[in-house]
């Protein structure tokens, strides 16, 4: 049986976050991938290796294989749509909450009435349309790839679905939250073929991660 | 429009590899053979109505369709073999007490599961029918076994699970199919937040048990750990002990057995132990099988059944190069 576990994750807060957690399990990048070049990083152990790719294409990697373990945000886990995935874990980490937002002044309230039809700009496509149609509203989607705030201040949607932290940068573009339809925080994700093939190697590092989540909750 | 492209996966089989396929689909139906197996061959095409009826529905969206000039009826392209044996030997070797049989031949799929995939598996398999016992299970992942083991596939982890213990607790809990589509989702998951957001309401023990059971898999310590874990119901009590004895049964036969007990493939239609090998480097099951007791019925006769099945394609990707 193979002998090496490779853990998919993407730069910026979810690797920040997602360190002590690892630190927990024993584990240390030999390398931050912020400064270096490197899209594999060794770590600490000979047979932990980590990966680097975009948030978006962490799930991709796990369910066919090219990583064993990864940490994927919920919000990228339902547009994917989590086959061939296990999610045993909820770090707890990079939280967010996924919302409805729409310019200040817009009567949201009244155009969302059944069987009416307003346009949403949004990056997470399933989200939206399956928070639509549980609403029993018809949604013409507009995809975009980043700066959602922009298309109802141009004229292009009346309302965005995206992920709010704090709320600063709708703030800045006077857009208001209308909706929140979930709350968002990373998971840990596991190739169903590696949690059975690779079972003796991946239980420790699950178990340590699982129990320094629950102290972090915890404390 | 390029005259040379093809679908999206779909492939050519160039040499060598098409020699090897060939070769492991001579092997498998040798073994197959000597061990009193016979060989049907089914339509490549039959009404829809009988492709997806009972519990093969979820075949569906995974079935090429088109029209019968001679009757003006849908037709299917098929998505799986099995269902088209259940149906031979319900309707046409029912004089049989038990019939052993295997078959090869290509499926089409609509879609992939997977980017890695082929829309045509080559699918072959076996399947046993009349035999109600845990040993006609035994026998058939022996078979699969020996079948991977006879194309050069020998570091084989064997995994086992049992629809019964999902069902018995489903069951126990009344859940409307609503929630319990969603409670499979969260439990084929593993997913403990989920599974927990849709067992709120139940009996605390029940909660337990859902909760306990996406922690159930793992090496030969899952099986006692489960009996101690999940609620004394007569249903539970009867699937583990029928893993207990097909444990046993193949102790020795692979590299490693090891159990999930919130494994839900295939729950719409098997009804028994489930069955499932997986090879160092491959992302997927190579082989899936188990029992399903019901499927005949809609063409006349439920019967005992139980079988396994395999993809050449993925089988020649698996296999060291010979």
């Amino acid at each position: 049986m193979d002998s090496t576990v490779t853990l998919a994750l993407s730069k910026g807060r979810i690797f920040q976050e997602t360190l002590p957690l690892l630190a927990a399990a024993g584990i240390t990048p030999q390398e931050d991938p912020e400064s270096s070049r490197k899209l594999i990083i060794g770590t600490n152990r000979a047979d932990v290796r980590l990966i680097v790719v975009r948030a978006t294409d962490v799930p991709t990697y796990v369910q066919h294989g090219g990583a064993d373990l990864g940490v994927a945000g919920r919000d990228v886990l339902v547009e994917h749509g989590g086959e061939g995935l296990y999610q045993p874990i909820d770090l707890g980490i990079a939280r967010c909450r996924m919302m409805v937002a729409v310019p200040e002044g817009y009567d949201y309230a009244a155009q969302v009435r059944h069987g009416s039809r307003i346009r949403v700009a949004t990056k997470y496509v399933k989200t939206a349309r399956e928070h639509f149609a549980a609403k029993g509203v018809h949604i013409d989607l507009i995809k975009l790839y980043g700066s959602m705030e922009l298309a109802p201040l141009v004229g292009l949607a009346d309302a965005i679905v995206d992920l709010v932290s704090t709320g600063a940068t709708l703030k800045a573009n006077r857009l208001v939250v209308v909706e929140d339809i979930a709350p968002i925080s990373s998971r840990l994700i596991v190739n169903q073929a590696a949690l059975k093939t690779k079972r003796l190697l991946l239980a420790p590092i699950l178990a340590a991660i699982e129990s320094a989540v629950a102290a972090q909750r915890a404390g | 429009m390029r005259a040379w492209a093809l679908p999206e996966h779909l492939e050519d089989v160039l040499p060598p590899l098409a020699w090897r396929m060939e070769e492991q689909r001579r092997a498998l139906l040798d073994l197959f053979r000597a061990r009193g197996y016979e060989l049907v061959i089914s339509p490549l095409i039959e009404y829809l109505d009988s492709l997806l009826s009972g519990a093969a529905a979820e075949l569906d969206l995974k079935t090429f369709k088109l029209v019968d000039q001679l009757s003006g009826r849908l037709m299917g392209v098929r998505a799986d073999i099995t269902p088209q044996v259940a149906r031979i030997d319900a309707h046409l070797l029912a004089h049989n007490a038990v019939n052993r049989l295997c078959y090869v031949g290509s499926v089409l799929h609509t879609t992939t599961d997977s980017f890695h995939r082929n829309r045509e598996p080559v699918q072959i398999g076996a399947e046993c029918y009349g035999v109600a016992g845990i040993e006609a299970d035994g026998e058939l992942v022996q078979l699969m076994l020996d079948g991977l083991a006879a194309v050069g596939i020998g570091d084989v982890q064997l995994d086992l699970g049992h629809v019964g213990i999902v069902r018995g607790l489903a069951c126990a809990a009344g859940l409307d199919e609503a929630r319990e589509r969603e409670l499979f989702a969260a439990l084929q998951a593993k997913d403990g937040g989920a599974v927990a957001a849709v067992t709120a309401a139940l009996a605390p023990s029940l909660r337990d048990a859902f909760a306990q059971l996406i922690r159930l898999y793992g090496g030969a310590g899952v099986l006692a750990e489960a009996r101690r874990a999940l609620p004394p119901l007569p249903a539970l009590g009867a699937a583990l002990d029928d893993l207990d004895r097909l444990a046993q049964r193949v102790a020795g036969m692979a590299a490693d057995v090891a159990f999930d007990l919130a494994e839900l493939r295939g729950y719409g239609y098997h009804s028994g132990v489930v069955f499932a090998a997986y090879t160092s480097g491959r992302s997927r099951a190579i082989a899936l099988g188990g029992r399903y007791d019901e499927v005949g019925r809609i063409f006349g006769r439920a019967r005992p059944a139980t079988g396994f099945s395999m993809d050449l394609r993925e089988l020649a990707q698996a296999s060291p190069a010979c």
